[in-house]
């Protein structure tokens, strides 16, 4: 499976991931919270910021199958979910991921049928400090 | 609706309108795999479209690709015995560029930094790689935040556009199918399109297989190898041409604010994308309004990039652009005859550029699928990325 090639953006969100823990990098000045992260604020262009916590709620925004031709170790799992979540705390903050059965479960674990748009979910963390999803009324 | 081109207002407020003209096109045959490497493709197309036009490869002086081209500006010049260059531009974000370098050539000749432009794509898809395989290149995406999770391909970022635009407008795989059929039907009325022998119906279209959810095997483009090019100068010169000149009436290229190129996930508005933004220039600058197009060519990489097209350059309001597939509207004496070769679906996929030829073939009367007396055309590149558009004229 492919793992996150980090730039120095990206490096705290994967590092609060790494334990167990949703971050949003946040404008230090104005509060605007923005994703992807990046050096600048383009609220008020303010350098300065941090990584608050978020609660880990959301729905889902929208969703995909893909079937192959995949890359070798996604084929295998094919086919699996790929949904975006809309941050309950922050809903123009969307995050890719997989919608699971559990912390740790594959990708194609849960059936395609019973995700549906709006659904609420919540965030856990597989052993490779990833964040992932499951429904929050399974 | 139609004006006689101004090019005495070059240097005014008019802009390019009107003061440049597509004066040549040319191009390789297309197939799933071609033997000639992509340079020599790229010098066939070039030389079809300058002898299309009735110019010699010394007068050229510009030129203009798109990135994901193998063939670079010093290669071409210096096989094709090409003058001096005071111009050459590289537009990027892939399919986003094609209209785009016709309208730096179209820039650069209006402005007086050069006097004939050839833009051209040379591409070998069909028989090379898959690009999304390439695991060590960093695409445009920041793939760190998409690809960990599966959403490994343009089919599965476009598809998840296209499964918010069905949830929140209705939009069904009825609709998809209706853009394919059309793109299909044009094709097979083009003796030169890899999909000419080939019709597709309903049945066939629903039972197929699924490349990523909601998007099947129909909802994507060709594989392909091919080369194509065009030949831009003055609307004065191109009068002396051997063709009827095509005249460039306005361009633009879009980038929209707080815009993610494939993953458009992150702005306020997900589903308004960079035609929009070309659409607001594109109109501002022309003498006529979307009701006034009779034929156009809109980028299909993907069937869903269509209804988001019809919404994005004002043929419909935002969320109609499903419903407006419906009723044969995109088919030969339709409202809005669309991809009249085929396209990227059933033509040929050579990142748009055989939008840009048919859109000249449509306004010369030549087309396979012409459409009768056609004055208008409006050509798109890649929507979902940085993108471009061309209004043309005859
Ligand atoms: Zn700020």
């Amino acid at each position: 499976m492919l793992t996150p090639v980090v730039d120095e953006d990206g490096a705290p969100f994967w590092g609060y991931a790494a334990q167990g823990e949703l971050r949003v990098q946040t404008c230090a000045d104005c509060a605007e919270p923005r994703f992807p992260p990046r050096p600048c604020c383009p609220h008020c262009q303010s350098f300065a910021s941090e990584w608050r916590a978020v609660s880990g709620r959301g729905r889902v925004w929208s969703y995909v199958v893909p079937h192959p031709p995949l890359l070798p170790d996604y084929a295998e799992l094919a086919p699996y979910n790929v949904i975006v979540v809309e941050l309950a705390d922050a809903p123009r903050i969307r995050l890719v991921g997989n919608l699971v059965t559990g912390p740790d479960a594959p990708i194609n674990s849960l059936p395609p049928e019973r995700i549906r748009i709006g659904a609420r979910v919540q965030v856990v963390f597989s052993s490779a400090g990833l964040p992932q999803w499951i429904l929050e009324r399974p | 609706m139609a004006v006689a081109p101004d090019t005495a207002g070059i240097r005014g407020v008019t802009g390019i309108k009107d003061a440049t003209a597509i004066a040549g096109i040319g191009q390789t045959p297309f197939a799933r795999q071609l033997p000639e490497n992509e340079r020599t493709l790229a010098c066939r197309a070039i030389l079809a479209a300058l002898d299309d036009a009735g110019i010699a490869p010394a007068e050229v002086d510009a030129l203009a690709s798109y990135t994901m081209e193998e063939t670079d500006e010093v290669e071409v010049a210096k096989a094709l015995g090409l003058g001096d260059l005071t111009f050459f531009s590289k537009v990027g974000y892939g399919g986003g560029g094609s209209c785009a370098t016709v309208a730096h050539l179209a820039a650069a000749i209006a402005t007086g930094q050069a006097t004939v432009g050839v833009a051209w794509r040379s591409r070998k898809r069909g028989s090379g790689p898959r690009p999304w395989k390439n695991t060590s290149v960093q695409l445009p995406t920041p793939a760190q935040w998409t690809r960990p999770f599966g959403l490994l391909r343009p089919s599965d970022e476009i598809a998840m556009l296209t499964r918010r635009h069905m949830h929140e407008y209705g939009t069904t795989r009825d609709h998809l199918f209706n853009v394919a059929l059309a793109c299909r039907n044009r094709a097979n009325q083009n003796p030169a399109a890899i999909m000419y022998d080939r019709p597709l119906t309903r049945e066939m279209y629903m039972t197929s297989r699924w490349i990523s959810e909601p998007l099947c095997l129909f909802d994507n483009c060709l594989e392909t190898d091919g080369a194509l090019a065009c030949v831009v100068v003055s609307a004065e010169r191109a009068r002396d041409c051997r063709r009827t000149p095509v005249y460039i009436h306005s361009a633009a290229q879009g980038l929209p604010a707080q815009h993610h190129g494939m993953v458009n996930y992150w702005n306020d508005d997900p589903l308004t994308g960079p035609a929009w933004t070309a659409a607001r220039h594109l109109w501002k600058h022309a003498d006529f309004t979307p009701d006034d197009v009779q034929v156009a060519q809109l980028y299909d990489a993907f069937t869903a990039l269509i209804p988001l097209s019809l919404e994005g350059y004002g043929f419909c309001g935002r969320g109609e652009g499903g419903a407006f597939t419906e009723g044969g509207a995109l088919e030969s004496g339709g409202r809005l005859p669309i991809n009249t070769g085929g396209g990227g679906l059933s033509e040929a996929y050579v990142h748009g550029f055989n939008l840009i030829t048919e859109g000249v073939r449509q306004l010369r009367g030549t087309s396979t699928a012409q459409v009768p007396g056609a004055a208008t055309c409006l050509v798109t590149a890649g929507e979902g990325v940085p993108t471009s558009a061309l209004l043309l004229r005859s």
